[in-house]
């Protein structure tokens, strides 16, 4: 008799030959979850204005150091007031995707009116990603992402973040990644507190956008320089541009940086 | 060199080095209950944070429950709602099965502390407190650990400046170290219980000092403050550097 | 003597397309009191006659809450609305936690008519022996939907079912078009009291046995008992 704890509950070797794991298709390694984005989409930046919700996000998708994927969308409507932007794990969002698409598509079976008083609302698409997010996150198996819900709720603009751990915030100004770090202050300067959305046009508000993205692609090495911005406005509706460019940089000073590069010094 | 036999140590390792996702992160901020004679209070700040990036100026984190019971589960602020839901729902069916009975502070408390410990191993990670009325109308604060071990309190922080309010606490609400002047420190001050309008002004002392010292602390201090006559909010800005 | 081969079980048709236990369900609906469901473009209201077994008893519950916006007044076997009731309030509290949305009437009565419906196709179940008025307010607005255990769900101005219920029904339809345009939730439930009274026979309303519900627009579902309905006698 072995007393050797390690044996306890086991059936004797001595008897029954090494455990087979085959037994029940028990698997020989343990199951394995995600661990680390593979494809990944940089920030998403957005902000709310006195008439509405601005949210842009670039068209890359970088494999690691590579920037293997220069065409793709970030920025998901759903339905007529609610645009989803995504960063993170690409084929994530992409999960994501089919999820809202599914979401949209119940929402379409069960109510005639679904296009009018029960048309799905910015806090309902919310609610769902946030639910799913911290379900993921509880079976250590997280969706990948930070994600953005911007929209239109009851002619109010609505905005609000949710991440692979399920955390959830609200902001006048919010954005993922990266642009927390970069582009946040700037937006901040506009729009610091929600006294301030009342006060800030359209106009400024896109500049600003605009502006935000020109840093970003200036500093963060995973970015492009193609980009996609949606506007959700109360008197235009949802309105989404897609392939704009950073426009107006300032590149001259380079040629004059020295000491590394190709030229002579 | 293994003193005790064992076969432990050549167990094959079949299984590959863990890189393994952590699915907690600290959200900071920090939240204080204080039980008057016949009130509650619950504050907590508005900030919202990870690492070093401020989230959000207002995200609120206590709320009304219901029934006088406000709440707040401050730490990691998903746990944090995931509880704060899960109670608000307890709640409501408590009251589909029990012809709308109000949930007494003692029932709320020992049905968190269930909640909590339902996850003992894979825990909550958050400081819970409660403050309400208990059933003869006195002011009443519960706190808990992560995993529902809890007790009544006088008052109690909790979060990020928890060390640095409850010291503080101690000394101005239930009189720690503080002796009648002209006794050479033989006999102890007397505790009595404070005003809300003193409550509210330790309150705000202590979440102004502890903007000042912690970082995760500050842009706004909302408390909820629960009389017989309902649950009242009061917002107070605070340092937003 | 004649008896019918066909109504056994649920799952087999009479050769007359008949399925004889679903129709025996409906005559259930018929033994239980009276209840009487309206709305107007603002609210919508609920009453209903309860019935005590006898003079030493309480009396039945006849009015239950599902979530703040919606609630439901049975006609026939009470149990079988405790189970109906307590999976409309899993939905409505699904919807709440999940979506953060108020579940829609339409879509309430949808799901219990699947559920109904699965009965009457099953070997070894019998249909629910009771049928439902489901008021609630939505986006959408106020609504009333009748809920029978055939699997049919519709949605109405003014319905009532019940003992008797016939008159409150011819009522209600001579009377609709003044409570529709109504705009108080007072003078709604006393235009469905006046249509409860129409099915009424040896019985008199009293606080005893009349049981009220309301909801509109900030307005959550609220239920009157006792002398809260003493107003309304």
């Amino acid at each position: 008799m072995n007393h050797d704890p390690f044996s306890w509950g086991r059936p004797s070797d001595e008897t029954y030959g090494a455990y087979n794991t085959q037994i029940a298709q028990a698997p020989s390694f343990p199951k394995m979850n995600t661990q680390q984005p593979i494809v990944t989409g940089t920030s998403v930046i957005s902000m709310k204005y006195d008439n509405g919700v601005i949210i842009a996000a670039d068209n890359l998708g970088s494999y690691g150091l590579l920037l293997r994927f220069t065409d793709v969308e970030r920025l998901i409507p759903v339905g007529q007031n609610t645009v989803v932007g995504i960063s993170g794990d690409i084929s994530d969002m992409q999960h994501l995707e089919q999820l809202l698409d599914e979401l949209e598509t119940e929402n379409q079976y069960d109510n005639s009116s679904a296009d009018g008083a029960e048309a799905l609302k910015p806090s309902y698409v919310f609610e769902y990603l946030a639910t799913v997010m911290y379900n993921r996150r509880s079976k250590m198996n997280p969706l990948w992402n930070a994600l953005i819900v911007a929209g239109l709720e009851d002619g109010k603009p609505f905005l609000r973040y949710v991440n692979l751990l399920g955390v959830t915030y609200s902001s006048p100004t919010l954005a993922t990644g990266f642009g927390a770090h970069l582009a946040l202050p700037l937006l901040r300067r506009v729009v610091d507190t929600e006294a301030d959305v009342g006060k800030t046009t359209l106009e400024t508000a896109e500049k600003t956008m605009l502006e935000s993205m020109k840093v970003l692609y200036y500093r963060d090495a995973r970015s492009s320089r193609k980009f996609s911005l949606a506007i959700i406005d109360n008197d235009q509706g949802l309105v989404i541009k897609k392939g704009l460019k950073v426009e107006g940089m300032a590149w001259e000073f380079a040629k004059n940086i020295r000491g590394y590069g190709t030229q002579k010094v | 060199m293994n003193t005790i036999a064992s076969e432990y140590s050549s167990e094959k390792q079949s299984t590959p080095i863990e890189h393994s996702f952590n699915p907690y992160s600290d959200n900071g901020g920090t939240i204080l209950g204080i039980a008057g004679e016949d009130f509650a209070v619950l504050a907590g700040d508005t900030r919202h944070t990870t690492d070093y990036s401020i989230n959000s100026r207002y995200e609120p984190k206590v709320f009304d429950c219901g029934d006088g019971i406000v709440m707040s589960a401050n730490g990691f602020a998903a746990d944090g709602e995931a509880l704060l839901k899960r109670f608000k729902n307890s709640m409501k069916w408590y009251h589909f099965d029990n012809n709308d009975k109000k949930l007494s502070m003692n029932a709320a408390a020992r049905n968190i502390q269930h909640l909590l410990y339902g996850k003992r191993f894979f825990p909550y990670y958050v400081h819970t407190i409660i403050a309400g009325l208990d059933e003869d109308g006195k002011g009443s604060v519960f706190s808990f650990d992560p995993v529902g071990s809890y007790e009544r309190e006088q008052c109690r922080a909790g979060g990020a400046a928890a060390s640095l309010i409850m010291p503080f606490l101690d000394n101005q609400v239930n009189f720690k170290n503080q002796y009648v002047p002209g006794t050479d420190g033989k006999e102890k001050r007397p505790v009595k219980f404070l005003t809300v309008d003193e409550v509210i002004k330790l309150v705000r002392d202590a979440f102004t000092s502890a903007t000042e010292r912690h970082i995760h602390v500050g842009d706004g201090l909302e408390i909820l403050i629960v009389t017989k006559d309902g649950v009242r909010k009061e917002y107070y800005p605070l340092k937003r550097d | 003597m004649f008896r019918n081969n066909y109504d056994g079980d649920t799952v087999t048709f009479s050769p007359t397309g008949r399925l004889f236990q679903v129709e025996y369900a409906l005559e259930a609906i018929k033994q239980g009191s009276v209840t009487v469901g309206l709305r107007s473009r603002k609210h919508a209201v609920l009453v209903a006659l309860k019935r005590n077994a006898d003079e030493l008893s309480s009396y039945q519950r006849k009015i239950i809450r599902c979530d703040q916006h919606m609630g439901l007044a049975l006609a026939g076997l009470a149990p079988d609305a405790r189970v109906l009731s307590n999976y409309l309030r899993q939905q409505c509290n699904y919807a709440r936690l999940v979506y953060n949305r108020p579940l829609a009437v339409e879509r309430a009565g949808a799901l219990l008519a699947d559920k109904a419906q699965r009965n009457t196709q099953s070997y070894g179940g019998r249909p629910y022996g009771v049928g439902l008025l489901v008021v609630g307010y939505d986006n959408a607005g106020p609504h009333l939907v009748e809920f029978q255990p055939s699997g049919n769900t519709l949605e109405l101005y003014g319905a009532a079912i019940g003992a008797r219920s016939q008159g409150a029904k011819t009522h209600l339809e001579r009377q609709m078009d003044e409570y529709l345009e109504v705009q108080t939730a007072d003078e709604l439930i006393k235009a469905g009291v006046e249509a409860l009274r129409q099915s009424l026979k040896d019985e008199t309303l009293t606080v005893d046995n009349l049981s009220i519900a309301v909801v509109g627009e900030d307005l959550p579902f609220t239920q009157y008992d006792g002398d809260k309905v003493q107003p309304y006698l």
